[in-house]
């Protein structure tokens, strides 16, 4: 049987505007996967119908075999933006995790954010407000929150994409450096060939609207990642792979 | 390798030496309206003095006080009902606007039923509405309480009800995709990021309290400012008239000052925030 979450001919239309055209995804348990397209391949749509906001017209997603029939999203969503709440401290934000997706008393959600903190190298902040971290720092702290929510699979939508490229490049290390430890589940949701090859086991890349799957690249890097490994001769024929099947300079032949 | 402790990205903030700045920086501030007003104040005690406008006219402001002064029992007797009318009147108010934001929030529907009313309510003069009162609700307590109510609810209501709004729709998306009920995003979300323009109609909201109570009283009371105003400009006593304003004055700013010293205690990260944007 297949371990993980599966995504079977998943299809939904706004009216005429056909934006999930039969989508087909798998990510086994502990896989690190990302979703490569162009921007408005339909990926919000794909958003909310995972998270549970919007349904899809047909189509199924099954975890570990089983169909999702009322159990609620198994997917813990990371927005592209922070959104720290400005009125809790940072463990209190990652408390939001435990006490909403996981109905925790709060003292106990206080509790486990504290040790949560702890694993991720931030317990110092835990007491600090949102407007004292930095960009980078937020992020990190709404990565914990993410995972204190304690659902099968983390869905990071785009979640380095306003930082500066250096903060940039430092969370993605992080990210791995975490990753390899605690060995999450990961969809990840990008426009960055660079960031899905340095923190991806597999890549899947999207076509245009209506989104369906046009190319599927394993990546054969070790763990951890590091810079120099984007160098390579590996990382960089993939990176010219994904550039081809996302149609982007497709007119230079090798 | 990234240390997973990095604290680079961290904004050190000692939070002692904030406060001593802020106090200093909050004393800097009040400087200028105090030197305005002694300003102001100088020129009318001048005019009134040297002109030959009378003193039952204008009196100079030197004998607004000592006049005030000289009457204090009455007046302290006539305020505290007034600050009594004022308090609770406003407290039923935010009440009461609390209750009315959360219906408009919850229902869409309620909210285009009901808002034309509450703006309709806004547009009938307190000039009418006062002697009304008095004729519908007596002398007594209750017709004060139902004016300020009446005038001060509605910056409170609009307050909140845009400061729902104002939350940021990822972070109740994301409530939602926690599995938060229409409850939980309200307490969670929607109502702390009401508190800044909750904050902003109180503020608005007492500024007309302590007038609309002291019209009520005007229109007919046992005691109050209204009443000792009203007697005093009966009897052509300005000075005493003015010593009613200047009271009438202090209850509001102090009024006002209790307001922001609340938002402070409730919301401490606003400032803060603000502060750090800036």
């Amino acid at each position: 049987m297949n371990r993980g979450i599966a995504i079977d001919a998943l299809t939904k239309a706004y009216g005429d505007l056909d934006v999930l055209n039969g989508l087909n995804l798998h990510v086994d348990r502990g896989e690190f996967v990302s979703i490569l397209g162009p921007s408005g391949c339909g990926k919000s749509t794909l958003l909310s119908v995972l998270t549970g906001i919007e349904s899809a017209d047909s189509g199924s997603i099954a975890i570990d075999g089983q169909g999702l029939a009322g159990s609620g999203s198994p997917f813990a969503w990371m927005p592209q933006t922070d959104v720290l709440l400005p009125w809790r401290s940072v463990s209190d934000n990652v408390a939001l995790g435990y006490q909403v997706a996981g109905r925790v008393r709060k003292s106990q959600a206080r509790k486990q954010a504290g040790e949560l903190l702890g694993t991720f190298g931030l317990r110092e902040f835990a007491d600090s407000h949102p407007y004292q971290l930095s960009g980078g720092m937020r992020q990190r702290v709404a990565l914990a929150r993410t995972i204190a929510q304690g659902r099968d699979i983390l869905l990071l939508d785009e979640p380095f994409g306003a930082l500066d490229a250096l903060t940039r490049t430092e969370l993605q290390l992080w990210l791995d450096q975490i990753w390899g430890r605690e060995r999450f589940t990961v969809l990840l949701i990008t426009h960055d060939v660079r960031e899905a090859v340095l923190l991806s086991d597999r890549i899947y890349v999207f076509s245009e609207r209506p989104a369906r799957v046009v190319g599927e690249f394993d990546v054969p890097l070790e763990r951890p990642r590091t810079m120099s490994m984007l160098a390579g001769d590996q990382a960089k024929q993939l990176e010219l792979d994904l550039l081809r099947a996302l149609h982007v300079g497709s007119g230079d032949t090798p | 390798m990234v240390n997973v402790s990095s604290t680079t990205c961290f904004l050190p903030v000692r939070p002692w030496i904030n406060d001593v700045k802020s106090v200093l920086r909050s004393l800097r501030l009040s400087l200028a309206p105090l030197v305005l007003l002694a300003v102001l104040l100088a020129i009318w005690e001048i005019y009134s003095r040297s002109s030959t406008i009378g003193d039952n006219v204008l009196p100079a402001f030197s004998r607004v006080l000592t006049a005030g002064w000289a009457d204090r029992q009455s007046l302290w007797e006539n305020t505290v009902p007034t600050v009594r009318e004022v308090i609770i009147g406003f407290a039923v108010s935010v009440a009461f606007a609390f209750v009315i934001s959360v219906l408009l929030d919850l229902s869409p529907r309620a909210n285009r039923a009901v808002m034309p009313l509450l703006i309709g309510s806004q547009t009938v003069p307190l000039v009418v509405l006062a002697p009304l009162f008095v004729i519908w609700f007596g002398f007594g307590f209750l017709p004060k309480i139902l004016l300020v109510t009446l005038v001060t609810f509605f910056p409170v209501v609009v307050g909140l009800v845009d400061g729902y709004a104002s939350s940021e729709r990822d972070a109740v998306t994301l409530l939602r995709t926690m599995g938060a009920g229409k409850v939980s995003v309200f307490t969670l979300v929607r109502l702390p990021s009401a508190l800044p323009g909750f904050f902003t109609g109180l503020r608005i909201g007492i500024t007309y309290a302590v007038v609309a109570a002291i019209f009520a009283e005007y229109a007919g009371a046992v005691s109050g400012l209204g009443v000792y105003i009203r007697g005093a400009s009966g009897s052509f006593r300005t000075d005493l008239v003015l010593a009613g304003v200047v009271v009438a004055a202090l209850i509001t700013l102090g009024l006002y000052g209790l307001t922001i010293v609340v938002q402070r205690l409730c919301m401490p990260w606003y400032a803060a925030s603000r502060k750090v944007l800036q």
